[in-house]
Formats: C-alpha cells, structure tokens, sequence
C-alpha cells in the first residue's frame, strides 16, 4: 500500500476536525481552547508540507514554518495576556471575560 | 507493507489518539503532555514526507518552547478547572455534529482529482542534490528573504508585548536608575562641611 498525498490530507482534515471539536468542547477553558488552536494549526502545516513534497516545491515549507513562526508568537501573547488577566482578575473563565460588552 | 507505510500509520495513529485526549482529558497538565506527543509524532510525518528541517524545527520550537509554556502556565495558574468541564457533556452532541460535518466536508473535497495550476509550477522546485534543509535554506534567504525578516520582526513583537503584559514593578525595591547616576556631579554629591576642632560633625 503506497502512502500517498490523499492519506496525509485526509490525517490533517482528522486533525483540523479535533481541533475544532475541542474549541467548541471545551469552551470554558480557554488553555485548551488555545491548546486546540495549536492542533488547527498543526493540521494547516501538514497540509502544506504534504503539498511541498507532493508538487516538488519549496514554498510550501518556506510557508509552513511561517505559519510555525505566528502559531509561536501567538501562543505566546496568548498565554501572557492569560497571565495579566488572572492577575487582576483571579480567574481565567470564559464566561468571566465580560469586560467589554456592549 | 513498507517499511514508510508502517510508520505513517504509526504516528498518524499516535498523533489522533494522542490530539484526541488533548481535548478529552479532564487534567490540563495531561492535555499538554498529550499536546506534546502529538507535535513530536507529527515531527515523525514530517521526516516521512521528506521536510527534515521543518520536523526537527517543530520539536525545537514547539516541545522545547510553546509546550513547555503551557505547561508553566497550567501549573502557575491556581484555577479549578473540574468546574471549567462542566457544559461538557451538553456541548457534546453539537460539536460532534459540528465536527462529523467538518470532516465530512473535507474528506469529500480530498478525493477530487488534484490538478496543478500552470502558473504557480514549481516556484521554488529543489534542486537535485541539495539537503532538505540546504535548499529550504537557499530559497529562503533569497527569494522569501523579506518575508523572513517580516517574521523575525513577528517574533520581536510577541517577545515585546509578553514582556510589557507580564513585567511588575514592585514598589520599594531598589533598582539601579542610570540617568540618575550619569547625572550626577560633584556639586550634587560632595558637600564640604567646616569641623570644629575636637567636636566631630
């Protein structure tokens, strides 16, 4: 049985499928929330890696460690703001972020 | 079966099951371990399809840093979170519906047949004898060199803002203040006091 791009596109629709499972899962918590937010973006880059080796080009992996670079720098905003919000705070629930409805 | 068929069921096996548990697990801490082995067996599907320096990048970059960063935050945040798995089971049959649809969607559009757009062939095709991390190297510092440096400047920004959202100044601690320090003089700091004989100041 030959692996070929249909198996990995089918793994990363699996997994995009998990991460938007587990955002609306676990709405309340929202280090999951971000923790599925990494898995999306884990599906996305083995989208485009499958797609470099398949088509023969590079750009495909020049993007996926681009995607690599936002999915770092978000989590970590992410999680710093996570950190000042339950300084002031004391409590990191969803339904507690209320402080900018209309 | 080959020996890449084996190993592509095997981690895309571990990296299911292993996603699957990081947004079924009742403990956080267990959810990032979980997140954790799903990066490195993804890692393992990078170097089956040939991106080397992408699968070693994403154990560095994600099981070194972001998931040990979840991990930190997890442990310091004194939160209840069996409280937080409460709606679990109410949302259980909508985001599986959800999910089920997604799925659906997306398998239905893999099996069409893949066709290349002319004009986008092989933009940056590697040549033949170069590494994988060679050739990501030559395309990436000529032909994608701004947008690298666009990233870089991402990474500045992130590493700034964590810093400004995070930092605390404790008041009462003493910490060196430079401009007060270069701005001193003679006439400010020395003072020249007339002693009294056999009286001390």
């Amino acid at each position: 049985m030959v692996i070929g791009l249909a198996h990995y596109l089918t793994l990363a629709a699996i997994l995009f499928t998990i991460g938007v499972a587990g955002i609306i899962l676990n709405h309340k918590n929202i280090i999951v929330i971000l923790m599925s937010v990494e898995l999306i973006l884990l599906a996305v880059n083995i989208n485009l890696v499958a797609f470099s080796t398949h088509a023969g080009d590079l750009t495909g992996q020049v993007f996926a460690l681009f995607v690599l670079t936002v999915a770092a720098a978000e989590s970590a905003i992410g999680l710093a703001i996570l950190v000042a919000y339950y300084r002031n705070r004391g409590s990191i629930a969803v339904e507690d972020i209320n402080a900018l409805k209309g | 079966m080959q020996a890449d068929a084996i190993f592509f069921w095997l981690f895309s096996g571990a990296l299911i099951v292993s996603a699957l548990i990081v947004i079924l697990a009742r403990n956080p801490v267990h959810s990032v371990l979980f997140l954790i082995l799903a990066f490195v067996n993804a890692a393992g599907l990078f170097l089956l399809m040939g991106a080397e320096f992408l699968g070693m990048i994403l154990i560095v970059v994600y099981v070194g840093a972001v998931a040990v960063l979840f991990l930190f935050v997890v442990m310091m945040l004194d939160v209840d979170f069996a409280e937080m798995k409460q709606g679990f089971v109410r949302y259980l049959p909508i985001g599986g519906l959800i999910a089920l649809v997604v799925a659906a969607e997306l398998v239905y559009a893999i099996g069409y047949e893949w066709t290349r757009s002319p004009g986008a062939a092989a933009a940056a095709a590697p040549s033949g004898t170069l590494s994988n991390t060679a050739a990501l190297g030559r395309v990436l510092y000529t032909q994608y060199f701004y947008f690298f440096q666009a990233a870089g400047m991402i990474l500045l920004t992130a590493m700034v803002g964590a810093i400004v959202l995070t930092l605390r100044h404790k008041k009462g601690v003493k910490r060196q203040r430079v401009a007060d320090q270069v701005a001193r003089n003679p006439a400010s700091a020395i003072e020249l006091r007339k002693v009294p004989s056999r009286a001390g100041l």
